[in-house]
């Protein structure tokens, strides 16, 4: 994956508007988090392979960014995120990762389903 | 002293998790030529290092730990392993029936007269639970006579304290060697960890060295079950 280049996630979330589209949406702390810091409130959220059209994309901010989709009765948004890329199947994938390079955040948008 | 058995059942939710508690042990089977079925429930899709610079997307992390896995097998001598085909984190949300009848039929094919798996309640990962509930379910519910033993594998912050010590240890100086190189076979997970073990041990730190060498199991207490 790269570091965000905004002018271009910007283009690709654009690509992606008003089509049918699968999400991927995570965020996490690990499995570990309150195992290794007791009393830490362990939260995260994951969606697979939902599909939804957004009539609109975009990214916002330095980085760390913001990406937000706007549904037309509803939002989707991640911040957090650092890095992109479009792997072989041409689905977007927006990371968060941190200085070590775990995952905090991820939305993927793609035209076709994700593995199960 | 490892005692020989007939065959070994080892259910774990993740490829690694078999690495730092169970490899050793495993090799030593192997070694004396017990028959080891591995049954891994996922393939670990939702590891977070992707490493700094990154060597996959959350995409691509399923094949690469799957490949790892596959290493791992091989530097234990396990010619027998199950992926089971389920996504990391959701073991427990999966109906309970279906997972107890997934132990259920690998018992009966394997026939084991040991299964390995973690403890439930004491081993932290929600999908580490759900597995041993499966497991011990599926064995409750076998005829006492017939049952296999089973070693669970327990690391909660409160586990010595509820559950003791625990009763099984295996010295594996005899496939140490085996044991690291399964460690490093998952290097995803590893990769820091094994910078920090080798230079421990190359120093001869006695904490570092215990630790790998003697692979702790609690035998299941069917006197307080869980449930």
């Amino acid at each position: 994956m790269e570091i965000v280049n905004q002018e271009h996630v910007q283009e690709l979330l654009t690509s992606f508007a008003n089509k049918d589209v699968y999400i991927h949406l995570e965020t996490t702390n690990g499995s570990y988090a309150s195992h290794f810091k007791e009393g830490f409130l362990n939260a995260g959220a994951f969606i697979r392979n939902v599909v939804i059209k957004f009539e609109l994309g975009k990214i916002v901010g330095d980085s760390p960014h913001r990406v937000g989709l706007k549904l037309p009765s509803g939002w989707i948004y991640a911040q957090g995120i650092t890095h992109y890329t479009v792997d072989e199947h041409d689905r977007l994938l927006l990371a968060g990762l941190d200085h070590e390079g775990k995952l905090s955040v991820a939305l993927h948008i793609s035209e076709t389903p994700f593995t199960y | 002293m490892i005692k020989k058995e007939r065959h070994v059942l080892i259910v774990l939710p993740h490829p690694d998790d078999e690495a730092f508690g169970i490899s050793g042990t495993i090799a030593a089977y192997r070694k004396m030529g017990v028959p080891v079925t591995y049954a891994c429930l996922t393939l670990g899709e939702m590891g977070r290092n992707l490493g700094n610079p990154q060597f996959a997307t959350r995409e691509t992390l399923p094949q690469i730990r799957k490949a790892e896995l596959e290493k791992a097998c091989e530097a234990m001598g396990l010619d027998d392993l199950r992926l089971m085909g389920f996504r990391d984190k959701t073991l427990e949300f999966e109906d309970d029936e279906k997972m107890v009848k997934l132990v259920e039929d690998l018992i009966q094919e394997s026939n084991p007269s040991l299964v390995i798996s973690f403890y439930p309640g004491y081993s932290v990962h929600p999908d580490h639970e759900a597995t041993a509930r499966a497991v011990v379910r599926a064995i409750r519910r076998m005829d006492e006579t017939n049952r296999p033993k089973l070693y669970a594998v327990a690391f909660a912050n409160n586990t010595e304290e509820d559950l003791g010590t625990p009763d099984i240890i295996h010295d594996i100086q005899d496939t140490i060697e085996q044991k690291l190189a399964a460690l490093r076979a998952h290097e995803s997970q590893t990769v820091w960890m094994m910078k920090e073990l080798d230079e421990k041990l190359a120093a001869k730190d006695p904490e570092r060295m215990k630790w790998v060498r003697y692979e702790r199991f609690f035998s299941y207490k069917w006197d307080k079950d869980f449930e």
